[in-house]
């Protein structure tokens, strides 16, 4: 039926596989055509969003957790790793995306190395707040009943230090979410792709289902880690006397 | 390395007291200046403490207690003089080794609050490397010996009241049956009536599992209530005296050591005798239904004013001023009912005040039984007090 519109007035724009509503200008949102899209349009580019946040969260823990644990060791290094991941969170991205491209291309690298970037400071401040959080006395007892330096860091800091870490994992998690939009500048990969798609047509559905994806992601993304936080850290919800 | 053989092998299989033994310690000459500073934290100390006696440092702040304790296993190092353990260098050690086989209980406890209370006592076996089972085992006498409910081993340290908490760090400390444990002001948070529960229970404990103690405390009454032996510290670490808690009260080496224990010493040091520790006074007795006669011959032999009077079960029931005795045989109504009477348990000063309440008159002392023991008066009470020739 609506391919018979389509053939019959080729003036109207093509709206992808034109849905009933489409051509409805009144219509907010338009549940068919995102059912007719979902295979081909938006589930590829969630995929896609999830995988683009998965890496970016990845790479900048390792680099964040091997930054902290070294600055925990040396505390003279907190400083100036504070000052250089900040540099990093202040750089507007598309100028970033700018200074990126003549060495890496319009690839997911580049968008990579900017998400990457953009968390460095968050993960790093929390873990070594986690870490340098743990009170001097259970240090202290940790020490005096013969644990070595690398005991104590994985039996007692880096546990205490869950809470922080987890907090941290959740701000960068939604960060990263609601960033990686803009890799579409780019590279042709993620919701960001279905949004810019939709900022240069006036039919608001596709805006609309992607920007939710989105936000839906970052709520459900948010939500497993605190789930993920409870169970490593039992002992973080018990009552205190 | 020897020392933690043993301590392997015997101690935690037997019955929760079981111990692998205490190990003597000792400082010969230890120095600690840190780096820059222009006095020593710790100067020229020496001492020793035999196998199986607490010692408590105590001394006013800055005085360099908690130093001298914590340069035992190496928290701090000293920087002259040494430290033996059973007879070894501590310095030759390794640190975290030496510290797996010294008991360490600190104000604060430091208990893991990510652990529950069964993990965190299992602490030390578990860098020992000892397997699930023993360890298991181990935790559960511990917790009945400190006397907590096996059920609080799943609890977490947040969950725990400070005592309870207080006690979790002993036992702790205690899993892999150390022959020295280091305590620093471990009783100083917890509130005063609490305190002496915990002291009463340590001191008990102690008497069980026989450690060498080194008990670090900023308060003279708990250094002569816990101390086999005590060392005070004047400030730059230098020791002023060591001597039994009896000893230091008695003779004070000088102006700073009389000053700190205080100027009621000789009240303090009768908290440390009790009536069983003194030669007390044959009483005059008079036996109900005895004949006067008889009675008032026995008072002038001993030289007393008064009689104790006896039941027909032998039992002191009261006290019966000669002037009383009228010809007629001595009968309970005649006696002053006694006020109170002490045991062998007693100590000196209860029994001080308990006289004192009573116009000065001697006191009666009764065995666990009942029957009497003997009188104590003023005097005898002061003799006890008077230094040793």
């Amino acid at each position: 039926m609506t391919t018979v519109f389509a053939q019959s007035e080729p003036v109207i724009p093509d709206f992808g596989r034109g849905s009933s509503c489409v051509r409805d200008a009144d219509a907010l949102f338009c549940w068919s055509w995102v059912k007719e899209n979902w295979a081909d349009t938006l589930q590829p580019a969630l995929l896609q969003h999830i995988a683009l946040t998965l890496i970016a969260i990845s790479i900048g823990s390792v680099i964040a957790f091997t930054l902290a644990l070294l600055a925990h060791r040396r505390g003279w290094l907190a400083t100036p790793i504070v000052v250089v991941t900040g540099f990093l969170y202040t750089i507007p991205s598309l100028a970033l995306f700018q200074l990126l491209v003549p060495f890496t291309g319009l690839t997911r690298t580049t968008a990579e190395i900017a998400l990457v970037s953009y968390t460095l400071l968050i993960l790093f401040r929390n873990v070594l707040a986690g870490l340098s959080g743990v009170p001097a006395e259970v240090r202290d007892a940790a020490r005096g009943m013969g644990m070595t330096d690398r005991q104590l860091l994985w039996k007692v800091e880096l546990p205490l230090a869950l809470p922080a870490i987890f907090a941290g994992l959740r701000i960068a998690t939604v960060t990263v979410i609601s960033l990686a939009t803009i890799a579409v500048f780019v590279v042709d990969e993620g919701l960001g792709d279905p949004i810019y798609t939709a900022l240069q047509q006036t039919f608001s559905t596709e805006l609309l289902a992607a920007g939710g994806l989105c936000v839906a992601l970052a709520l459900v993304a948010d939500a497993l880690l605190v789930l993920v936080q409870r169970a490593v850290s039992p002992w973080s919800r018990t009552v205190r006397r | 390395m020897n020392s933690e053989n043993t301590a392997q092998s015997e101690g935690p299989t037997g019955y929760p007291g079981a111990t692998s033994g205490a190990a003597p310690l000792e400082f010969r000459n230890v120095g600690k200046r840190y780096p820059g500073a222009d006095r020593a934290a710790i100067e020229d100390l020496s001492f020793a403490v035999p196998a199986g006696e607490i010692c408590v440092l105590v001394g006013p702040s800055g005085c360099g207690k908690t130093t001298a304790m914590r340069l035992v296993n190496r928290m701090i190092d000293l920087t002259s003089g040494e430290i033996l353990l059973d007879g070894k260098s501590v310095t030759a050690r390794k640190p975290a080794e030496l510290r797996r086989e010294i008991g360490y209980v600190i104000q604060q406890i430091g208990l893991f609050p990510h652990q529950t209370i069964a993990q965190n006592v299992a602490t030390v076996p578990k860098l020992l490397g000892w397997d699930k089972g023993r360890t298991e085992k181990r935790v559960a006498e511990l917790l009945e010996l400190v006397g907590l409910p096996a059920e609080m081993g799943a609890r977490y340290p947040s969950q725990l009241s400070g005592g309870q908490r207080q006690r979790v760090g002993v036992a702790r400390a205690l899993a892999a049956d150390p022959p020295l444990m280091l305590m620093d002001e471990p009783f100083g948070a917890i509130d005063p009536i609490n305190r002496e529960r915990l002291q009463d229970e340590f001191l008990r404990l102690q008497s069980e599992i026989r450690k060498t103690i080194v008990f670090v405390t900023h308060d003279i009454d708990e250094a002569i209530k816990m101390g086999d032996r005590i060392a005070i510290l004047r400030e730059g670490g230098k020791l002023a005296q060591y001597a039994t808690p009896d000893e230091l009260l008695a003779s004070p080496a000088d102006e700073f050591v009389a000053k700190f224990v205080g100027a009621d010493r000789g009240l303090k040091r009768l908290t440390l005798s009790h009536l069983g520790d003194i030669q007390l006074a044959d009483g005059a007795v008079a036996r109900v239904g005895e004949p006067a006669a008889q009675a008032r011959q026995r008072a002038e032999r001993h030289g007393a004013d008064e009689l104790v009077v006896l039941d027909g079960a032998e039992l002191p029931i009261g006290r019966l001023p000669i002037e009383r005795l009228n010809g007629q045989p001595v009968a309970a109504e005649d006696a002053d009912p006694l006020a109170a009477t002490a045991g062998r348990a007693t100590s000196l000063r209860d029994a001080l005040s308990l006289v004192v309440a009573d116009r000065n008159r001697p006191l009666v002392v009764v065995e666990d039984d009942g029957r009497l023991a003997g009188l104590v008066s003023l005097e005898l009470i002061s003799d006890a007090l008077r230094p040793p020739e």
